[in-house]
């Protein structure tokens, strides 16, 4: 792991904030030259610190008013691949996320619909079909909040 | 509304939001002013809110992701209050979402180790008010992330 000093903090929350400013703005910013912010940000990304960009888009203004979190628990018996299964789940367009986890579930999936009979579409046809799938709970997203972490970012 | 070439736009820069507007209008075959008018009004309107970078906490030190699926006693009427407000303060709740369904509320937390989520569990979330039930699920592998929609 690489150390990072409290310009590094402070360019990753820019960063995250905003990933279209330029190593010239950016470095304006903190009292760096273009080039060590450019070799700054250069550093985070190899890292994997920064893992690259994301579009962010009201899903609710294009028309996705439903989001809803699935746990699923696969079906033992049927000596289903975890690959096989994985590579269906994912090719969903309407599963954004898809997490393998310990516990209750299997596997955790997070599921966009345009609403609630759109969304029961993609349950009948497209979840409870997947190879393997077994017990699915399904709970409705009402709020999210992301916050900044430990970093504060 | 948004028509088609919206959509096309959308598109292309969520699968790659590295692209700049003139690079965007060549893959959809429109000149660079009418991608950027495009983008101008969908920003506008809070369609597109931003570009932001993803971090990883795995390669800030954080290996260990744990999704709490909280129940809360609601016999209170401010429980749900109550627990997302002190569960803002801990600084290593990283998402707080709440539900309808048989889950309330679920917590993103994230350690740097076992022992470290164990110490946070113990003396953070424990100790937050109004808890009936809660589960533990632990992240093993993001399979699919980029939280993309079928535009």
């Amino acid at each position: 792991m690489i150390e990072l000093d409290d310009i590094d903090h402070q360019l990753i929350k820019a960063l995250v904030r905003d990933a279209r400013q330029s190593a010239s703005a950016l470095g304006k910013r903190f009292g760096l030259s273009q080039p060590a912010t450019w070799r700054r940000i250069r550093r985070l990304e190899d890292a994997g610190i920064v893992m690259g960009k994301r579009l962010r888009l009201d899903a609710e203004k294009l028309g996705f008013g439903v989001t809803v979190f699935l746990g699923i628990k696969l079906a033992r018996k049927g000596g289903v691949s975890l690959e096989d299964f994985e590579r269906a789940v994912s090719a969903i367009p309407e599963v954004q996320t898809v997490e393998h986890v310990l516990g209750l579930y299997d596997y955790r999936l997070r599921v966009v619909a345009r609403d609630l009979p759109d969304f029961e579409r993609v349950l009948r046809r497209r979840i409870m079909t997947l190879p393997g799938a077994g017990e699915v709970e399904a709970n409705v997203l009402l709020s999210e909040e992301r916050l900044g972490g430990p970093l504060g970012l | 509304m948004l028509d088609d070439l919206d959509r096309r736009l959308l598109r292309y820069w969520q699968a790659e939001p590295s692209l700049s507007p003139g690079e965007l209008a060549e893959r959809c075959g429109i000149t660079a002013g009418k991608a950027a008018r495009r983008i101008g009004r969908m920003e506008e309107e809070g369609i597109v809110q931003g570009v932001g970078a993803v971090v990883n906490w795995a390669a800030l030190g954080y290996a260990v992701e744990v999704s709490l699926r909280v129940t809360l006693d609601k016999t209170l009427g401010t429980a749900f209050d109550d627990f997302l407000a002190q569960a803002r303060e801990v600084p290593e709740v990283i998402e707080v979402q709440t539900f309808l369904g048989r889950v309330d509320v679920r917590l993103s937390v994230i350690a740097r180790d076992m022992g470290h989520y164990q110490q946070i569990y113990r003396s953070r979330i424990l100790t937050l008010p109004h808890i009936a039930d809660i589960e533990a699920l632990m992240q093993v592998a993001r399979i699919k992330g980029e939280e993309a929609l079928p535009l």
